[in-house]
């Protein structure tokens, strides 16, 4: 039965893993960046979501709406301002920008927010308790893990089968090809990043209901084990980020039940280590062929 | 938490060094020479660490007018900022020594507190820092008293306290094996949970990287059958333990250190959740004694809020000081070097009674010996135990 009920606690950790993943490897996917600063996207989104429920008594729904909207302009601007001017620069000056923007969002919410701890109000009330009651799962968990697939559908339907969609993949096999057939490649990343970032808002509410304490470095630690899971799963592999986020929340609640809290840390990056060994792409990462 | 108020000062510093600077330029205030002992202190007055700073600022200056109107021994306060950031401290101090301190208070906070204790050492100017906690700030300076607990300290009296009372018989510890604070108690309190009453039964810990998640250090406390989970954290994890707990239905009795105050100030919590919480401070603003029923009530008269565990630790200090002088004969024409003197003397042998305990009395090392209170959580506010 403890085992059971471990499964299910690592289940939840991983399905915020999961939805947090999912919007790394789609700009990863698409516009071929890491963008460091998902983490921190998610953080503002819990806050605005945060002060509409708390300050402006909105309901729930308008809240969440609110938020995506403002991650997804924050998210317009970030591309704009701070990626857009380094389109033709190497990969690690992008790289070090969006740490940049990491660390100016954080401290920004520092001075906006103050650095005292916020707990973020329960939307999702309630808890199934199976086998009277020896397992219990919350409702946050089934609605994140319901989320994430709503959402690793609707963009896998995206990505396909829609024109924008084909644009994406277009640009993510080959920019120059893509602005030969007419594409506007500089369009088309904006929009990535717009989706990625509304999707960062969604990720920022599920992870604080989940865990509600709030505060200007909330996003950043699920941020980096998100982007672990990401490569876990293959990074630009929307199904892969899915299943990434779920193992290696499994595989951390494995560790701290079985083996040792203090090495479970240690634990799921040597899993990383070893999945990496032996399939460098990660476990549904494309194979690519580079031609010489 | 240190991380974040690391941050903040970094942001601050610029502004905060100008005001800082017209602050230190004001001349000195006291014409008067020699009737009056000049108190020096050092505290974070802005930055992330503010709240600690002012709360002693205010509560020391609440003690020295009580004293002045007493006639007799008159004092000056003058606090000046640190922004809790040691290089600052350091001016701070050097601004209280060209003032004309003859008495300090230290630094409010550890690690500026550790930057001054050693100039107060060396220049045989008298410390008794409110709250800087660690065992470095006093050790091997014998001019150096704490009013604080040391971090240790609180292992020990937590496990004390558990047995003496019969709290539990099957206790779980949680706590953050990356910070010095939580490390430090959770040792002692094993060593001294030695022999008790009272059996561990599940020890799981926790690092800043991974303080989210807990259901695998509470299933563990739960499996193990621990009635009692003692938790030496700071509140924001404590927060997310109290909701987890809740979530799977385990209801243990909650111990907490004071890294536990904070909990019911939190914006948005749900004070419901530490319904029960048990937690060692040495003050309790609720207490009914006359002595805390007077400050409390002109702490809040005159700044608006309920004083805290720091500044009932800084109006303590004023007092002791007080005290010391009067026993020792310290009159205002002497010089810091003698007063320290006549201080050191005084610290080591008598016994004061103040908002933060009966009958202390300090080690050698300098550090305080005091019974901590117990405070239970009731109805959103602290209760005493006894």
């Amino acid at each position: 039965m403890s085992f059971l009920s471990h499964l299910i606690n690592g289940i939840s950790l991983g399905s915020i893993y999961a939805i947090i993943a999912l919007g790394y490897t789609m700009v990863y996917g698409i516009a071929k960046m890491l963008n460091f600063a998902h983490g921190d996207v998610i953080m503002v989104g819990a806050y605005v979501c945060f002060f509409a429920l708390n300050a402006f008594g909105l309901p729930p729904v308008v809240s969440i709406l609110l938020a995506m909207l403002v991650c997804t302009v924050l998210g317009i601007i970030i591309e704009r301002l701070a990626y857009k001017p380094l389109r033709a620069a190497p990969s690690l000056a992008v790289l070090i920008t969006a740490i940049g923007v990491s660390y100016f969002l954080q401290n920004g919410a520092l001075i906006l927010w103050s650095a005292s701890p916020k707990v973020f109000p329960t939307i999702f009330e309630g808890t199934i308790r199976l086998f009277d009651g020896q397992l219990t799962i919350g409702l946050t968990t089934l609605i994140t893990i319901a989320a994430c697939i709503v959402i690793m559908v609707g963009l896998t339907l995206f990505t396909g089968k829609t024109k924008m969609g084909k644009a994406m993949r277009a640009c993510s096999e080959d920019k120059d090809a893509a602005i030969l057939m007419g594409i506007n490649v500089n369009r088309t990343i904006s929009v990535t990043f717009a989706i990625g970032s509304g999707l960062a808002a969604i990720a920022g509410v599920l992870l604080c209901s989940a865990y509600p304490l709030l505060q200007p470095t909330t996003g950043s630690m699920p941020g980096i084990k998100a982007f672990t899971a990401a490569v876990f799963g293959g990074i630009g592999s929307i199904p892969g980020a899915f299943l990434g986020g779920i193992l290696l929340g499994i595989i951390e609640i494995f560790a701290k039940a079985y083996i040792s809290t203090e090495l479970s840390d240690a634990i799921v990056f040597l899993v990383l280590i070893l999945v990496l060994l032996i399939k460098p792409a990660g476990l549904l990462g494309k194979k690519t062929v580079v031609k010489v | 938490m240190k991380k974040i108020i690391a941050v903040v000062c970094a942001i601050l510093m610029l502004s905060v060094s100008v005001v800082a600077c017209t602050a230190s330029n004001k001349p000195a205030a006291s014409d008067q020479t020699a009737t009056v002992i000049k108190i020096g202190a050092t505290g974070p007055l802005t930055g992330g660490a503010a709240i600690y700073g002012q709360a002693c600022a205010n509560a020391a200056q609440i003690a020295v007018d009580e004293i002045n109107a007493l006639g007799g021994l008159q004092f000056e306060l003058r606090y000046e900022d640190d922004a809790h950031d040691p290089e600052k401290a350091v001016n701070a101090y050097a601004a209280l020594k060209d003032w004309g301190a003859q008495v300090t208070l230290g630094s409010v906070t550890t690690k500026p507190a550790l930057a001054t204790s050693q100039l107060n050492f060396e220049d045989n100017l008298f410390a008794i820092t409110p709250s800087a906690s660690a065992v470095d700030v006093v050790k091997g300076k014998s001019n150096v008293f704490q009013m604080c607990f040391t971090d240790p300290n609180q292992g020990t009296a937590s496990a004390d306290y558990i047995a003496s009372k019969e709290l539990g018989t099957k206790v779980a510890i949680i706590y953050n094996n990356g910070d010095a604070y939580s490390t430090g108690i959770y040792q002692t309190f094993v060593d001294e949970a030695a022999g008790k009453n009272f059996e561990i039964v599940s020890t799981t810990t926790f690092t800043d990287e991974t303080a989210t998640d807990f259901s695998a250090q509470i299933a563990d406390a739960k499996d193990n059958g621990a009635d009692l989970v003692f938790l030496p954290i700071y509140y924001q994890p404590a927060s997310l333990i109290l909701k987890q707990c809740k979530d799977v239905g385990y209801a243990p009795k909650f111990f907490g250190v004071d890294g536990m105050d904070g909990i019911l100030t939190m914006e948005g919590f749900d004070p419901t959740l530490a319904e029960g919480v048990m937690l060692l401070t040495p003050f309790n603003a609720d207490a009914s004694d006359e002595k805390t029923v007077n400050f409390v009530k002109k702490y809040q008269e005159k700044f608006g809020e309920i004083p805290n565990q720091f500044a009932a630790d800084a109006y303590d200090c004023v007092y002791a000081i007080y005290q010391a002088c009067q026993n020792g004969n310290v009159t205002a024409d002497m010089t810091a070097e003698q007063i320290n003197e006549v201080l050191k003397v005084q610290f080591t042998s008598m016994t004061f009674n103040g908002l933060t305990g009966e009958n202390m009395t300090w080690d050698v090392e300098g550090m305080v010996s005091k019974e901590p209170k117990g405070m239970v959580i009731q109805n959103g506010g602290y209760v005493g135990m006894e």
